[in-house]
């Protein structure tokens, strides 16, 4: 009895830092946003106590930035995990053990440098002095990739890659290399064995990864910003502009509220949706 | 006193001295560097009468330095710190209302900041920039300011800010890519949605934006009629789909060549023509935007010292003239203007002929703060 009273006192003190950090760092500027979602613009700007729907109503006037965040943070996930797959499986799989790690830190490398000096970099690749104009060489003149929603994805391949790899490397590495030899005799093409056993088990990898690039992605604003010129819009750049240029916090907070069900709505059903099919998977292979 | 001025050697002393007496640092900055300024102010402060004031207390730490994009000389600053030994930590930022959203959420940690002429009563009102101390810029002198460009700075009596420089909002064209001869707003959005599709940028910023989509329509630059601002709007969005960004920072997007033409102030389409002859700049004959920017003390600065002193600094005629060729805007002190060499004070850039400025509006206080205009621009932006 003693013993159990003091290890619950232990186990307080161990959660009490993060749970001081999630009461008023997260909980607490919640609740903040949630009550300024209703409130009203004061006349030069910031927030006016009062009590309307006005802010929620009002949200299909940004249903662009909406749909383009819903549309192109998915498909930047989609595209970077097609892209990070095949790295991750060449590293885990194909690679020699001496070299992992070096190859590794390698795909790290770019997180050395600043986010915005990268973006930098590519709005010179992607302007009519850079690729285009290499392109334009082959044939393909006058291309414009800059300032278009395809400039966005590259960027999000590129910036969001080496978030995509190690969780992906992880689970092919662990992967019990003799249910490769056992796919193969009894038969199996190397094809099927990808789709059959590799890709299902690597599975857990691609969630957690697609997760982490997912959620940046729906918040991002600096990415649109910079490869998108203020033309590719997002959420994220709504927000920026509500509270940093047009001071409608009220309104601001209605629109974050809105991103916050969102997030937590797919993201909800997309575990749901991974966890049955790796679950299934698995059961299967047992 | 955090500095502590090491040992001078002789010869560094004398050259101090000779720049003391051309004139070219001030008798705060001498006493500063040479160390004989903190000796005095050692030896006064015994006597109570001598104690020294504030402002030539000695400076320290570091100053941070709001302002807009390309809009000062390095070397200016950087021989500032050189004499004083105060940091500078430069911000820019792309519009007055984003300066004006940042003071109103709080702690800034600004020490100067460069608000234009509509923004300044907006500030006194909120309570977010203090009274200037005229007594700490004794190289300000209101009388040598030109008056359209200055009244704004002084509220009721008081002065809150004194003029840095003044400038138009037309637009520039490169006209190797661009062979039209545009002279209007029409022609500018028109042409947008024709032959200049997919290479034009317009500011990230209602005032000017706006303002000129008004003028398009041959209202003024400063409604905040519903009516007049929805037809603003519709060409905007009309426009949106052909434009090449949405960016007051076009100037990059320009020398590369991804964009033909802009929405442009004065300072830009000098510092653009100087490299890139083929760059010209239009005030559009509807007219547009004048107006005049100011240094500012936002409340709550932390050293408060060090931000007289960058604005005496400053607005010294001998380095205000270096400002004024380093950013190509004209500046509102005619001492100043006295130093700039004369093909500038030629250049139809900097100043546009009479016809070209009597349509001119200056922009109004309520321009900047309607939330209509705010949300339209908004809109525009997420369409």
């Amino acid at each position: 009895m003693q013993d159990y009273r003091h290890s619950r006192w232990i186990t307080a003190a161990l959660l009490a830092p993060a749970g001081v950090f999630f009461v008023f760092l997260l909980i607490l500027p919640l609740v903040v946003v949630l009550v300024y979602s209703f409130g009203a613009r004061a006349p030069a700007g910031g927030y006016e106590a009062a009590f309307t729907f006005d802010n929620y109503l009002n949200l299909p006037a940004r249903g662009k930035a909406f749909f383009n965040t819903l549309t192109l943070a998915p498909l930047g996930t989609l595209l970077t995990a097609i892209a990070a797959f095949p790295v991750a499986y060449i590293l885990a799989l194909k690679t020699d053990p001496k070299w992992r790690v070096t190859l590794l830190v390698l795909i790290m490398a770019p997180f050395w440098t600043s986010q915005l000096l990268r973006y930098y970099a590519w709005i010179m690749l992607l302007g009519s002095k850079g690729i285009p104009s290499w392109l334009a060489y082959i044939g393909i003149a006058d291309l414009r990739i800059i300032n278009t929603p395809t400039a966005v994805l590259i960027g999000a391949v590129y910036g969001f890659l080496p978030l995509m790899v190690p969780p992906i490397y992880v689970s092919l590495e662990k992967l019990d290399k003799r249910l490769l030899e056992a796919s193969a005799d009894l038969g199996a093409t190397p094809l099927r064995t990808f789709f059959q056993v590799t890709l299902p088990l690597a599975l857990p990898g691609v969630a957690t990864g697609s997760m982490l690039v997912f959620i940046l992605l729906m918040g991002d604003y600096i990415l649109p910003q910079y490869l998108g010129g203020g033309k590719v819009f997002f959420i994220g750049n709504a927000l920026v502009d509500l509270f940093l240029q047009s001071r409608n916090w009220p309104y601001g907070a209605a629109v974050s509220v809105a991103l916050v069900l969102i997030m937590f709505l797919t993201i909800s059903l997309y575990m749901r949706f991974i966890l049955s099919r790796t679950d299934k998977r698995r059961a299967a292979l047992v | 006193m955090t500095k502590v001025t090491g040992h001078i050697s002789a010869e560094e002393f004398l050259a101090q001295l000779r720049r003391y007496q051309k004139g070219s640092i001030s008798r705060r900055q001498f006493l500063g560097v040479t160390g004989l300024g903190l000796a005095t102010a050692v030896l006064s402060s015994a006597v109570p009468g001598f104690r020294p004031r504030k402002a030539h207390a000695a400076l320290s730490g570091t100053v941070n330095f709001t302002t807009w994009p390309s809009y000062f000389a390095q070397e200016n600053l950087d021989n500032f710190t050189k004499e004083t030994g105060v940091k500078i930590n430069v911000a820019v930022f792309g519009s007055n209302e984003e300066m004006l959203a940042k003071l109103q959420a709080g702690s800034t940690g600004w020490d100067v900041f460069v608000p234009t002429n509509y923004a300044i009563s907006t500030y006194k009102e909120l309570g977010l920039i203090e009274e200037l101390d005229l007594k700490r810029l004794p190289n300000y002198d209101a009388s040598t300011q030109e008056q359209r460009f200055t009244a704004e700075g002084v509220i009721d009596g008081k002065t809150y800010a004194v003029p840095k420089d003044w400038g138009t909002t037309g637009f520039v064209y490169n006209n190797k890519n661009i062979t039209q001869n545009p002279t209007s707003w029409k022609e500018f959005f028109d042409l947008t949605q024709g032959p200049w599709t997919g290479r034009v940028m317009v500011h990230d910023y209602q005032l000017t934006t706006i303002g000129n989509a008004l003028k398009y329509h041959g209202f003024s630059f400063n409604s905040n009629d519903e009516k007049e601002l929805a037809e603003a709007e519709k060409l905007l969005i009309a426009c949106k789909p052909h434009l090449f960004g949405i960016n007051s920072d076009y100037k990059p997007s320009l020398i590369s060549g991804d964009a033909w033409a802009s929405v442009c102030w004065t300072g830009d389409a000098t510092q653009l023509q100087r490299d890139m002859p083929e760059m010209k700049y239009v005030l559009a004959k509807e007219g547009g935007e004048i107006w005049s920017d100011f240094y500012a003390i936002p409340k709550g600065g932390q050293n408060v010292d060090a931000a007289y002193a960058l604005i005496d600094y400053l607005l010294t005629p001998e380095i205000n003239a270096k400002e004024v060729q380093a950013h190509g805007y004209p500046s509102t002190d005619s001492r100043t203007n006295k130093l700039v060499p004369k093909e500038m004070l030629e250049n139809p850039i900097l100043y546009p002929a009479a016809e070209l400025l009597s349509p001119l509006e200056f922009g109004a206080a309520a321009t900047l703060t309607n939330p209509l205009r705010a949300e339209i621009m908004a809109r525009f932006k997420a369409a």
